[in-house]
């Protein structure tokens, strides 16, 4: 048992040290492409544009439900004034990096995953190798440098959102006083806040769009099945150890920044 | 062999225990044709995706123009660096892209030439190729012939030194399958380029064919002309090629 133990652990060490390097390669390799904006423009568009109305809706909904939990939990001590510091912290610290992460790898890092393993058995990629065209820097470096900085806008756009949603339930809807609740999310967030929320969108940012691209990329090395059951498991690992790597990643930052 | 632009001298390539080429030996001439015949599965395509550098060599040695390969593929820094294309199988255009734009691409992504220059070229090409009123079409919506076609000008555009074919008619019709191995001959004489070709319609393929090499057995077991097919055989090329047809039609030439 603690021999396959130390095998799995070795496995991921190796895993996640491949995925760093191919990362690290495609970022380099899309510093030797040409056009190199207008594939930044294309992936941002991919991945922040495409993913805005999902990560708008769920920021809502996020922040409607919180409004309701919140203001339940705090009226047992009289402290539903305190509604606007609850939602808007949880949101900016926790909840809006977290959750817009996993939105974005369901919407996007699915598709990246399922693209790059249809074009690897396409042989698509191989073919601009033979065009000689660094098909990382190619394909996966434009994703990586969008993710960077689309994450902390949706992040933001979801915090926003968020707390819009508590206010229609604190304020319109549970008739806590609207002004008390702004004033309590003006009072209560800090620059320390927003900065520890877009730190944790970032490095979600990275690390889910790096899983998922090296899972599709290497689908015919990695999935356990050729053609269309190869490409169907590589999205499905890479939108599965996307989350769990967002969650644990989230623990680590957060344990740092606390 | 006189000009021997493209030399293999033992390659090796194993998956796990299959050892698909074992010590593969090969002579290719400059401007010439070497068509890669054997059955299906033996390695043909294997052998060259080893000459692109898509697979890594187990073993062995590929010289370009008497230089290691590696010195000559396109994108190395050097001026007289050879240029190699690459016509797949199953075409490997992007779905995404239009006809123009896939056979735009290698001279976007890896030429200096400006836009203009690269609109005329493709132009010029797809023209040459009669796919003028296709150019903006996306490949689902071209017949399996024009996306051969498509694929076959975005092979050709760059100008390469060496080109690669693997089996560049599959699921052709004979009439597509033989307009294609005319223009590989036409395009061939125009330009220049040396092509290795991977193929399994015997005999068409050697009518376009300088030299026919058997792949069996992980090894190069025939290399001759065609017109040495029949005298050189032994008894297993015999057996391939009779089964692939070739016995019944030149007997019915004769």
């Amino acid at each position: 048992m603690i021999r396959t133990f130390g095998r799995s652990a070795l496995t991921v060490v190796h895993e996640l040290g491949e995925i760093t390097i191919f990362g690290a390669g495609a970022v380099r390799g899309f510093f030797n492409q040409r056009h190199r904006a207008a594939k930044l423009i294309l992936a941002t568009h991919e991945i922040g544009v495409r993913c805005l109305p999902i990560v708008a809706i769920v920021g809502l909904f996020t922040g409607l439900v919180m409004g309701l939990q919140l203001y339940y939990t705090l009226v047992k001590f009289g402290g539903e004034s305190a509604l606007g510091t609850a939602v808007a912290l949880s949101l900016i610290r926790e909840l809006g990096p977290v959750l817009t992460a996993l939105m974005v790898v369901g919407q996007a890092g699915s598709a990246m995953a399922s693209e790059l393993g249809i074009q690897r058995n396409d042989e698509q990629i191989d073919a601009l190798q033979t065009m000689s065209i660094d098909p990382r820097g190619y394909l996966v470096g434009p994703r990586l440098l969008a993710a960077l900085f689309c994450f902390p806008m949706l992040t933001a756009v979801f915090d926003l959102i968020g707390i819009f949603g508590g206010y229609v339930t604190g304020s319109l809807l549970l008739h806590v006083d609207g002004g008390v609740y702004w004033h309590r999310v003006f009072e209560s967030v800090s620059w320390a806040d927003v900065l520890g929320g877009f730190v944790k969108a970032v490095v979600f940012g990275v690390v889910t769009m790096a899983i998922c691209t090296y899972r599709g990329f290497n689908t015919h090395r990695k999935a356990s099945f050729p053609g269309v059951r190869g490409v169907s498991e590589s999205a499905t690992r890479a939108v599965v150890w996307s989350s769990v790597m967002v969650l644990a990643t989230d623990y680590l930052i957060t344990s740092f920044l606390l | 062999m006189d000009d021997v632009f493209l030399k293999i001298r033992g390659l090796k390539k194993h998956f796990g225990d299959n050892k698909v080429l074992d010590g593969v030996n090969l002579d290719v001439a400059r401007s010439s044709v070497t068509t890669i015949i054997g059955k299906s599965g033996i390695g043909k395509s294997v052998l060259l995706k080893c000459i692109a550098n898509l697979l890594t060599l187990d073993g062995g040695d590929i010289e370009l123009d008497g230089q290691p390969i590696e010195h000559s593929r396109r994108g190395s820094k050097g001026s007289d660096a050879v240029t190699f294309s690459y016509m797949f199988q199953n075409n490997a255009l992007f779905d995404s892209m239009t006809a123009a734009e896939n056979v735009a691409l290698p001279l976007l992504e890896a030429s200096k030439l400006n836009k203009s220059e690269i609109r005329e070229r493709v132009d010029a090409m797809l023209a040459h190729l009669g796919l003028s009123e296709s150019s903006q079409r996306y490949p689902g919506e071209l017949s399996g012939g024009m996306r051969k076609r498509v694929a076959l000008a975005r092979a050709l555009i760059t100008n390469p030194q060496v080109v690669l074919f693997d089996e560049p008619t599959t699921g052709l019709d004979p009439e597509r399958k033989f307009s294609v191995f005319e223009m590989i001959a036409d395009y061939r004489q125009r330009f220049g380029f040396t092509a290795l070709l991977v193929s399994h319609d015997i005999p068409e393929v050697f009518e376009i064919s300088d030299r026919v090499a058997w792949l069996d057995e992980g090894i190069i077991k025939f290399f001759g002309k065609p017109s040495e097919l029949d005298a050189d055989a032994e008894s297993a090329l015999s057996g391939f090629l009779s089964k692939a047809n070739y016995g019944r039609s030149q007997g019915s030439k004769k």
